[in-house]
């Protein structure tokens, strides 16, 4: 490590990392109850907890984003004090945040040499920050082209910059903020690799997350926090996903599957060669013919950016049809807005809910009567009746279960979890007669998860037709009646639940029609 | 000391008088350009400040002076609550106070008929002006700052040939030293004046009335709860069946229209016709700018808008009183109302930044917050 090194202060290489004691204090909240931490030398821990556990909180402090009440962090046992980002860096601490620190508009290249002093006083030296980029690139796999804009990335690859910002920072030790809650399967496994390369290189990595199969998959030790106290560190060896999930939640948690025979009625929604164009202008569905009927769940499982998320737009009038018709009850839809499309009963559980399901700055009650707050029983004459929806609101917080401190709290301030329950109570309390579930459970903690299934599974039962688009395949087996593989804009086959199994969708997912 | 300053900034209490505390640092610099000029801020101050309270015909003026402002701001808290920026209350202003006084001097009605039409004229003529601008963004994604300031200018020259062609007085008419104004409206559409001899009329009145029914319109009618979903988040209005395009124009057309109100007030109230001095800012007295001042000033909410537009009426009175006093230039008065609008547009933008950092600090504990507050329904761990 020359040049971009030359500028950092002599320090040590982070052997060991530890946070013990660790008390932080909000006003009227512990996050943190004095937890210990630590971390070592080419180690993956894993810190586990549900959503709102006090993860982030720790993670912040060890970065410096917030300073603790009470507690040390020592590095190789000296006491260190971090008080900004900037001390966590010249320390050699990296942090990949969930959302990536990087301006679209500038090249690979030109974001990792950003707030960088120049090798070259006062001209740029991106010519050598690009060579040393593609070295770093090298040595760990992170196959990146430094002169390509941020903006032409996909999601993957940006996450691929962010570590290779943190890795030309000569950071030893990687926060990482739910790392894979952003990727695709493959990018999963490709970014797996990647951790296990930078391990070999002797790098520390705190892996944030609330996925159990990633925790046993790839990390060496976990640690599991719950209501901000620490619940238990051990070796992940020998641990199982049940062990793990008990700790996270404190109770057993099964995940709920169908059990009962679908009660098929009439078709509610069918498409007939849909055509539809990518934001890109690319042509994203080239003419899918899908029927979904009261009372089932069809499942469409599909590797990411084969359509999925256009099939889900296109039907709920978000995106237009360029050819082809698209019927809901018995009535052709094709082109109609999604205001009329909610008059047929139409709910949609949003992918992006961030941009599409929520308005962040409007509380849980404004978010609450968004599909209907021109409509009874939320408005009459125009005037919203702000009695009834806050009686509504509250009722929907209490019977969702959703974790807010109250109804008149801005939506954008909850978790991700209670953030997607929101949305729920929203679509549900209509008792949809066609329900749209894109990704419905991505991001959100397990506790969340077991909710949006049951929740999914009673809809059914109360004879929706239900199209389940989820990358999580696991989700697409044990909640689909039939399974749809998309692959390139079509759907390549539909299974029945019972002759649905892995390896023939994994085929069909890569567009290989077994005989 | 430092951590003094720290806490003193950190405070979440702040915020509410961020504004104030702009309005101050301005006239504390103000304070030393006096100095540099060789008058004593102080006299200058007290000038300024009796000037905009000190008796009961320079309370009148101020509030006078306060009317078109929060009228005009009143329209800009509901196009920017839409993220619509309308800059063009200029000429929204213009176009009301043309048709409207267009309306009164052909027309030769009874008062009670001619008076509300004539105002109901210039509101809707200010509406037809933002829709304009409105329409041009929802349909064809036309930048509204720019058409809106293309607008503005497009009036300015339209009340320049009106007042000095067709709308012109004809006495002036025949006159050698033309003045760009119309003919006196009659006697019996004039707007009530309130406290006789001062000038302060019963614009105040309606302008006052219709802040509450702006804030009503905002925060209790479906109508309002879709401007503000929109100006928030697009998607998600869309996606909640919210007709986008659609309430852009209205929150333009609206803008528009209390701009156009505005105008017709001004010459139904105050002046009695329509009267430029040939500048873009003649007849308006640059209240379509001053407006999105006292909208921001007044935190974008119609019933904050009510004291700001005092504020800024006094701050405008209070200058002209100063200059009479002090002999300072009028640029001075020029450029320390450009620095309480610097001052209070910056002021609002770093609360705004201040309110976002704030939501990514405090989310972690509003969460953990309310997940404390669910732990009695957990069952024991075993």
């Amino acid at each position: 490590m020359s040049q971009s090194q030359a500028t950092l202060p002599l320090r040590q290489k982070i052997e060991h990392l530890e946070m013990r004691g660790i008390t932080k204090i909000f006003p009227g909240v512990v996050a943190n109850d004095r937890v210990d931490f630590d971390v070592r030398e080419g180690e993956v821990h894993a810190l586990l907890g549900e959503n709102g556990a006090g993860k982030s909180t720790l993670m912040k402090i060890l970065y410096g984003l917030y300073e603790p009440n009470e507690g040390e962090i020592r590095i190789n046992g000296q006491p260190v004090r971090i008080r900004s980002p900037k001390d966590a860096i010249a320390l050699g601490i990296g942090m990949i945040h969930q959302h990536f620190m990087l301006v679209d508009t500038l090249t690979v290249a030109e974001n990792i040499a950003l707030g960088l002093p120049s090798s070259r006083r006062f001209i740029t030296d991106l010519d050598v920050v690009a060579r040393r980029t593609l070295e770093l690139a090298e040595t760990y796999g992170l196959h990146v082209d430094p002169e390509a804009y941020i903006w032409q990335l996909a999601v993957g690859q940006r996450q691929r910059v962010e570590i290779l910002k943190a890795l030309y920072r000569g950071a030893d030790l990687f926060i990482l903020d739910e790392p894979t809650a952003v990727l695709t399967p493959q990018e999963v496994d490709e970014f797996m690799g990647t951790m296990r390369q930078m391990t070999r290189e002797r790098h520390s990595i705190i892996f944030i997350t609330h996925k159990l199969h990633e925790v046993i998959a790839t990390c060496d030790r976990v640690t599991v926090l719950r209501n901000g106290r620490r619940v238990a560190s051990r070796p992940v060896d020998g641990c199982t996903k049940l062990d793990l999930a008990r700790l996270m939640v404190g109770h057993d948690i099964v995940l709920p599957k169908i059990t009962s025979a679908p009660k098929q009625g009439e078709v509610r929604l069918q498409l007939q060669e849909v055509h539809a164009l990518s934001e890109r202008g690319t042509l994203a569905l080239r003419g899918v013919n899908l029927q979904v009927r009261a009372g089932e769940i069809v499942g469409v499982a599909g590797v990411s950016g084969n359509g999925q998320s256009e099939l889900a737009e296109v039907i709920t009038g978000l995106r237009r049809v360029t050819q082809g018709k698209i019927f809901v009850n018995g009535q052709e839809t094709t082109g109609k807005p999604p205001a009329d499309l909610l008059q047929l009963g139409m709910a949609y559980i949003p992918e992006e809910r961030m941009r599409d399901g929520i308005i962040s700055d409007f509380t849980v009650s404004e978010n609450v009567i968004l599909r209907n707050h021109n409509h009874a029983p939320y408005a009459r004459r125009g005037f919203l009746l702000h009695r009834i929806i806050a009686e509504i609101t509250d009722r929907l917080i209490r019977l969702f279960d959703i974790r807010t401190p109250s109804r008149l709290t801005p939506a954008g301030n909850l978790s991700g979890g209670n953030i997607q329950k929101v949305v729920l109570a929203r679509e549900l309390s209509r008792t949809p007669k066609v329900l749209i579930a894109a990704q419905p459970t991505r991001g959100v903690d397990i506790g969340a998860i077991e909710f949006i299934h049951k929740n999914l599974l009673d809809q059914r039962e109360a004879g929706a037709a239900i199209l389940l688009i989820s990358e999580d395949l696991d989700e697409v087996l044990s909640l689909s009646d039939r399974v749809a593989v998309m692959y390139e804009g079509r759907i390549m086959d539909i299974l029945d639940a019972k002759d649905a199994e892995r390896g023939k969708i994994g085929l069909l997912m890569a567009g290989v029609r077994p005989e | 000391m430092k951590r003094f300053f720290a806490r003193v900034l950190n405070a979440r209490q702040l915020d509410n008088f961020l504004p104030i505390v702009a309005a101050l640092a301005a006239f504390v610099i103000g304070a030393g350009m006096l100095l540099l000029m060789g008058t004593n801020p102080l006299t200058a101050y007290r000038a300024m400040f009796s000037g905009a309270f000190g008796n009961q015909n320079a309370l009148a003026e101020t509030i006078v002076k306060a009317v078109p402002l929060l009228l005009i701001g009143l329209g800009i808290c509901i196009s920017f609550r839409a993220k619509v920026m309308n800059i063009g209350a200029e000429g929204q202003m213009i176009v009301g106070g043309l048709i409207s006084v267009a309306f009164g001097l052909a027309v030769d009605w009874p008062g009670w008929l001619a008076l509300p039409l004539g105002l109901l004229i210039g509101f809707l003529g200010g509406a037809a002006w933002g829709a304009i601008p409105g329409i041009l963004k929802a349909y064809f994604n036309v930048n509204e700052i720019l058409s809106t300031v293309m607008m503005n200018a497009i009036a300015v020259q339209l009340m320049n040939y009106l007042l000095g062609g067709p709308l012109m007085d004809p006495q002036q008419a025949q006159a050698l030293g033309k003045l760009p104004e119309t003919a006196r409206l009659n006697e019996a559409y004039h707007l009530a004046r309130l406290l006789p001899p001062t000038r302060l009329h019963a614009g105040v009145l309606i302008a006052l009335a219709l802040s509450f029914v702006v804030y009503v319109l905002l925060f209790h009618t479906t109508l309002g709860y879709r401007i503000r979903a929109v100006g928030f988040n697009p998607f998600a209005s869309r996606y909640g069946g919210i007709r986008v395009p659609q309430q852009v124009v209205i929150a333009l057309l609206l803008s528009g229209a209390f701009a156009g109100l505005a105008g017709a007030i001004q010459i139904y109230g105050l002046n009695y016709r329509m009267i430029t001095d040939g500048s873009p800012t003649g007849f308006t007295g640059g209240a379509g700018f001053n407006g999105i001042v006292t909208a921001l000033f007044g935190g974008l909410h119609p019933l904050g808008a009510i004291p700001a537009s005092f504020f800024f009426g006094a701050l405008l009175v209070g200058a002209n009183a100063m200059q009479r006093v002090t002999q300072v230039p009028s640029s001075f008065v020029t450029v320390l109302n450009g620095m309480v609008v610097i001052f209070v547009v910056s002021a609002a933008i770093w609360k705004e930044l201040r309110e976002r950092q704030r939501r990514m600090a405090f989310a972690t504990e509003t969460s953990r917050l309310a997940e404390l507050a669910s732990v009695s329904e957990t069952p024991p761990q075993g």
